[in-house]
């Protein structure tokens, strides 16, 4: 028997060709980018920065910011099963979202572990969208076994577009998207842009006033056209991700990668992360019935997490990148070490999210961080003192008013 | 006949009445509890029950005895509950065709292989039996800091230390070998060896040249080293008697037994099993449920993926559990005659696998979804020890056939017929004139048996015995001690630690873990 030949001509995938894919907006964010730093995310190729950080980061907490995540994996969760199955695979009770809402998720393994957080869209009757950092299509078709559901990767049929800061609603309006303004947060509705059909969430990563937008692919370079055109007068940019990554520490929001690895990729003992670590206990329902890592949650909840992640506000305005923290200024006893640090602009505090042990994660409780600052190629240690506060750093009331304030 | 007063309310629900759950029920009820043996058949037994396949012809699918323990036996009292031996101590008898068949044993053979046989079968028996202990308890957890685990891994380690220096370095070239080429190194002829490599792949989807053939060997000889001196054994009134006195001693001990009662589901509440759902629709309550049906069936079927977390369920629907042997039963009506086989040996176990090669061969059409062209077989005539499973003066004729795939290509349904011809064919070019004798036939494939006997895949071991797939990790990490992630739900089936053929270790150990609970 002679094997199948597989390397068939017309069923070759070009991908090899071009390592990094492009976005429907890439050619808007080349024209746009003036110094030329894009980044991988997911398997496309985004921006990093299009002038300064700061610029971006200021747009977005005063006047109306452009970001792509199209990378964003997204996937379709269809079928008559798509509920009990949302509810076995994530910590919250999928059963309470209603139609056209949108949830914050996170899913764990069978030990508790967090594997990734995620949104979820409640397109219709047994229609959802999952949408996640990385891609976790075994994971997801895994937890289907056993349930009449179908999961699909729907990444590239779907181009989104964030559209984040104060000013965000009344360019929305301007741009000519009748009734945004009655959008609650975490709410679906259906628009037109340039009498194109366009989707739009009241959802976002930087913790301020923000929509997001999903279209078509081919509607993306029209679309954003359209929002440049209408945002004008409002200081409407584009913005990277080091700058979202700013907005998103003052809003307290976790980080793949960063804040926590997936228990899906993790090498090394004791490197997993459970939500209840992570200080998203709110996301976890232990009375909704089974989910996977409840039986393990529940064990931990009843002995209590061995550490958590904290927000930290420290001492001085160096911000305490991948600082270790020790509990007293002598530097003898570790007990974390920060995950996120920035300087926060607009809360003028030098803020962290970081992992701490029991019992030095308790709100109001005194560590030190030991930072490290580079003057002219001559390290400097200091000893920072950091209280453990409460996340988010940054809240602003506009984020949750309905309708939003005119700016 | 084997019901009693029937509640709605047990301690334990044992689903299925094979050889295991009946071991189980019977050691329940004895600690005390109160035990309801669910059975979806007419009878008890499962693929140890002794069936009529034809009018006044009966077999089982299991048809041999050989790793049930003597202690176990005895402590269940199944003489006192009408266990009768057909035949003990059965010899085996490698078939050759065109030449005189060879007997198994150190006496029957000559030159430089009767000296290889007495060194090789020494050293195997050393070897297996310091692999006994670990075969008769439950099997330890890895990185637990209970004394009971360590304790078991310690004795396992010193079993092995135990053996001497040359003997550990030996078991450490050889565990991972294949048995082909264990083989190759001993003996000369190619009949010994092919009868010797037989027991190696019976019952699994190895041929002799698969890695782990080795293991699987030595897990066979210390199961029967672990079981006794009894050898092989043949009970009265076939497998299904064994199972019947299994039953009487579990009735006798106060456990019920409802047949014909198929169990639906298992039932869930507040993350605890509460009993079964029969597919009657009738409940049953009770607090534990100890499963004899195989892994994927119980997580599955029974309780449902939606139960438990992804990960585990991951690992269960990867348990490789499909079957490669076939079962075929001929009535008989006169006893076949095999050339050169004595009176003594054809009472016996036949051994059709003349060669190593005879064997890898067959084992070739499996890997490609073919079933064998010329296939290896275990066959006895157990009328002949037997004469009450046939009318009187007719015979049965029972075999093992390697290899018939459970995804045949092309379908059982469109190819049955084929290779029941082939298999007729075959034994009598091994026993000439059966094929006239033949009065009706049964083939058991791996996809009937999957159907008849509820057995996802229809492997007869509930999974594959395979190095990946026993000991603590059999069948997945998270069950490997009866216990399952979900409270209240146990398994007592082959699928457990030490695994299938009519053992019975892991009905008796699941009951032990289940008392040990405490009161439910």
């Amino acid at each position: 028997m002679m094997p199948e030949d597989t390397r068939a001509a017309d069923t070759a995938a070009p991908h090899f060709r071009q390592p990094l894919l492009r976005t429907p907006f890439h050619a808007r964010a080349r024209d746009l980018s003036q110094v030329d730093s894009f980044v991988a995310w997911a398997g496309y190729t985004t921006v990093d920065v299009f002038t300064t950080m700061e610029q971006e980061y200021f747009a977005i907490r005063n006047a109306t910011t452009l970001y792509d995540l199209t990378p964003m994996v997204k996937y379709r969760i269809a079928g008559p099963d798509a509920v009990p199955y949302l509810n076995r695979l994530v910590t919250r009770d999928m059963a309470k979202l209603t139609p056209d809402r949108v949830a914050y998720c996170v899913w764990c393994n069978d030990a508790g572990h967090l594997i990734d957080d995620g949104t979820v869209f409640r397109l219709g009757e047994g229609d959802y969208r999952l949408c996640t950092a990385d891609r976790q299509i075994d994971w997801l078709l895994d937890s289907a076994i056993g349930f009449d559901v179908s999961v699909s990767e729907v990444t590239e049929e779907i181009a989104a577009l964030a559209v984040q800061g104060p000013t965000s609603c009344a360019v929305l309006k301007a741009a000519g998207l009748a009734g945004i303004e009655k959008l609650k947060p975490f709410e679906i509705g259906y628009f037109a842009l340039g009498g194109r059909p366009v989707t739009v969430s009241r959802t976002g990563f930087t913790g301020d006033l923000g929509y997001e937008l999903w279209m078509p692919p081919q509607a993306a370079e029209a679309n954003w056209d359209e929002l440049m055109a209408a945002g004008r007068s409002r200081g409407i940019r584009a913005i990277g991700s080091q700058a979202l990554n700013m907005a998103r520490i003052e809003a307290g929001f976790l980080s793949p990668h960063v804040d926590f690895v997936s228990a899906e990729h993790t090498i090394r003992v004791g490197r997993d992360r459970s939500p209840l670590e992570l200080g998203l206990a709110w996301l976890v329902d232990f009375q909704k019935g089974h989910f996977t890592g409840r039986r393990a949650l529940l064990a931990e909840h009843r002995s209590g997490p061995r550490r958590r992640l904290v927000g930290l506000d420290i001492a001085g305005n160096k911000p305490a990148h991948n600082a270790l923290l020790y509990a007293a200024d002598d530097g003898k006893r570790e007990i974390g070490s920060v995950t996120s640090a920035t300087w926060s602009p607009t809360c003028k505090r030098n803020i962290a999210l970081a992992m701490v042990d029991a019992p030095y994660f308790q709100t109001g409780r005194t560590v030190w961080a030991e930072i490290y600052l580079n003057r002219e190629l001559v390290w400097e240690r200091r000893m920072s003192r950091a209280e453990v506060v409460e996340r988010p750093f940054f809240a602003p009331s506009r984020r949750r008013a309905t309708p939003p304030g005119e700016f | 006949m084997m019901q009693q007063g029937i509640r709605s309310s047990y301690d334990c629900i044992v689903i299925g009445a094979g050889h295991n759950g009946l071991v189980c029920a019977a050691t329940l009820a004895r600690g005390g509890r109160s035990v309801l043996v669910l059975e979806a058949q007419s009878q008890v037994g499962g693929a140890a029950a002794t069936r009529e396949f034809a009018p006044g012809f009966r077999a089982a699918c299991a048809h041999l005895l050989h790793l049930m323990p003597a202690d176990l036996m005895h402590d269940l009292g199944l003489s006192a509950h009408g266990l009768e031996w057909a035949a003990q101590s059965m010899p085996t008898t490698a078939l050759v065709a065109g030449s005189s068949p060879l007997r198994l044993e150190q006496s029957a053979l000559s030159g430089a292989d009767a000296a290889a046989y007495a060194a090789y079968t020494g050293r195997m028996r050393r070897f297996a039996q310091a692999l006994v202990p670990l075969l008769g308890k439950v099997a330890p957890r890895l990185g637990t800091t209970d004394w009971r685990d360590r304790w078991a891994l310690l004795g396992l380690g010193w079993q092995i230390r135990k053996l001497g220096r040359a003997d550990m370095r030996e078991l450490l070239r050889i565990g991972g070998m294949n048995v082909y080429d264990l083989l190759e190194e001993h003996f000369e002829s190619a009949a010994l060896k092919g009868a010797l490599g037989f027991d190696a792949v019976l019952g699994t989807n190895f041929g002799p040249r698969s890695p782990g053939t080795v293991l699987t060997l030595l897990y066979r000889l210390a199961a029967e080293f672990a079981a006794g001196a009894s050898a092989l054994s043949q009970p009265k009134g076939g497998m299904g008697a064994l199972c019947d006195a299994l039953a009487k001693s579990a009735l006798a001990a106060g456990a019920a037994i409802r047949t014909a009662a198929p169990v639906a589901r298992i039932l869930v509440e507040g993350d605890r099993t509460v009993g079964v759902e029969l597919e009657s629709g009738e409940a049953v309550a009770a607090a534990t449920v100890v499963s004899n049906a195989d892994p994927k069936t119980t997580f599955l079927k029974l309780l449902g993926a939606r139960h438990l977390d992804t990960g585990f369920v991951r690992r269960v629907n990867h348990i490789r559990a499909r079957g490669l042997a076939a079962k075929l039963h001929l009535a008989l009506d006169r006893v076949p005659q095999f050339p050169g086989v004595d009176g003594a040996a054809v009472r016996g176990r036949l051994l059709l696998a003349p060669s190593l090669m005879y064997l890898e061969r067959a084992y070739n059409h499996a890997k490609y979804g073919e079933y064998s062209a010329a296939p290896a077989m275990e066959i006895t005539v157990p009328t002949i020890n037997d004469p009450g499973l046939a009318p009187q003066g007719k015979h049965v004729l029972s075999a093992i056939v390697q290899f018939a795939p459970y995804a045949l290509e092309g379908g059982w349904a469109e190819r049955r017929r084929g290779f029941t011809d082939l298999l007729l064919d075959t034994l009598e070019a091994a026993a000439p004139g059966l094929r006239a004798s033949v009065l009706g036939a049964e083939l058991l494939t791996p996809a009937d048996i999957e159907t008849e006997f509820r057995i996802d895949g229809g492997h007869w071991h509930h999974g594959e015995l395979a190095f990946d797939q026993f000991f603590m990790v059999r069948p997945v990490p998270g069950a490997a001690q009866h216990r399952t992630p979900l409270p209240g739900l146990f398994l007592c089936g082959a699928g457990c630690h030490p695994g299938g053929g009519v053992m019975g270790i892991a009905g008796r150990n699941a009951a032990r873990q289940v008392l040990k609970q405490g009161a439910t």
